[in-house]
């Protein structure tokens, strides 16, 4: 398989060194990279898993409004991102692994190259500020 | 494929008895097969460049790395600018900002330079590049953005049997944690891929290294890592750090002999030097 094109290196090795969840996503949203602190809400590790197919990473998470309703795909960041190309954040609630129910937000945006092509995406997960 | 090395050293050009067996000039080389002409890179090294012959298909093709000053200084003394009878096409990586054109204009034009590319009387054709691959004459090149501040690409040159690869500034091990294992992560890997003959960025021993993250260079051990990884023939360690001294460069040398035992043949990149591919 050829090498990844360097803004998609590039945001790995930026992901590598955060202590905030990230994802990266190739064009078509199969998961190609998540990092430490992404791995610890996903509840696997990236050596263990490598990538993932969109369709078996996107169940994963359940993601909740606000009355415990599952939210459609299309209005999550990621999926507008992959969509349109264009940044998007939403806080709302995931079920994750272990069953329990966190509010998170997610931040997404679109990688675009110096070509000026899209490349992949990346959603930011953060423990949604309480106010 | 012919490949003569015209400069070697790194970031300025550099005059002291210390650099004369490496040589203190900038990025320059000149890769020939047949009729065909490439002159890689316009660092201070190109304005010693003599072709020999007459250039027999009046054509000469620059391909540059990137716009640095060590990569472009040379351009204003390339002798077949002046050439009326010659064609001279300049490749270089696509910015999103300005034309190839307008930015070597910024160096090329007054009070940097005293000559404006449109006084050049040679016939002058640009050409933008990103991730791309294409032809001149019997070469298909292979150019593709690398790690490196700006946009940077490195050169992957087939000839008829044989395969060059240049990226004079590259630093595929940015990162936490070093070169990636998986070789998809790795800038520039498929240029490098089984290539004949290697000319990489090797400007810093691994303790220097530490204290240059984020430069745009390599360390030697980084460089022969990718080497290895990459299953090149020969690499040429270059781009000299303009501090190291002739002594300090046959003591890194030394000391990669010692603590590496690639199956690969490699060694420091020397001005002049020339080699011929299958």
């Amino acid at each position: 398989m050829p090498a990844y094109e360097i803004e998609i290196i590039l945001n790995r090795q930026l992901a590598d060194c955060l202590s905030i969840p990230v994802f990266i996503t190739d064009t078509l949203g199969n998961l190609i990279f998540y990092n430490e602190p992404a791995e610890r809400i996903f509840g696997k590790r990236f050596e263990d898993t490598g990538e993932m197919p969109v369709e078996v990473w996107a169940t994963i998470f359940k993601p909740l409004d606000e009355l415990g309703a599952p939210i459609p795909p299309e209005e999550l960041p990621l999926v507008r991102t992959l969509r349109n190309c264009y940044p998007y954040h939403k806080t709302f609630w995931i079920e994750g692994l272990q069953g329990k129910t966190e509010k998170i937000s997610v931040t997404s945006y679109p990688i675009i190259g110096r070509a000026e092509k899209f490349l992949g995406a990346v959603a930011i997960f953060w423990k949604a500020k309480e106010e | 494929m012919k490949i003569k090395l015209w400069g070697v050293r790194g970031s300025i050009p550099t005059s002291s008895p210390e650099t004369k067996h490496y040589g203190g000039n900038t990025s320059c080389a000149v890769v020939s097969e047949g009729d065909n002409l490439l002159v890689l890179d316009g660092g201070s090294g190109m304005q010693q460049i003599s072709f020999g012959t007459p250039i027999v298909n009046k054509r000469v093709d620059i391909l540059l790395t990137h716009l640095h000053l060590d990569h472009i200084q040379g351009l204003g003394f390339f002798k077949p600018f002046f050439d009326q009878n010659l064609e001279v096409h300049i490749w270089g990586p696509a910015s999103n900002t300005q034309t190839l054109h307008s930015r070597l204009s910024r160096y090329l034009s007054p009070p940097l330079f005293p000559v404006m590319m449109r006084d050049l009387p040679c016939g002058l054709k640009f050409h933008e590049i990103e991730n791309s691959e294409f032809k001149i004459g019997s070469f298909i090149i292979k150019s593709a953005y690398v790690i490196h501040p700006g946009p940077t690409v490195g050169y992957r040159i087939k000839g008829k049997n044989s395969i060059f690869t240049y990226i004079p500034d590259h630093e595929p091990a940015l990162g936490r944690e070093g070169m990636p294992k998986d070789n998809k992560w790795i800038s520039g890997y498929d240029l490098v891929e089984d290539a004949d003959l290697l000319f990489h960025d090797g400007q810093y021993t691994a303790a220097e290294y530490q204290n240059k993250k984020g430069w745009g260079h390599s360390s030697l051990d980084d460089a022969l890592l990718l080497a290895s990884k990459a299953r090149v023939k020969h690499l040429l360690l270059a781009h000299h750090d303009p501090s190291h001294t002739d002594g300090q460069l046959n003591e890194m040398y030394t000391d990669l002999k010692r603590n590496y035992h690639y199956s690969f043949e490699y060694e420091m990149a020397v001005e002049g030097m020339e080699f011929e591919l299958p």
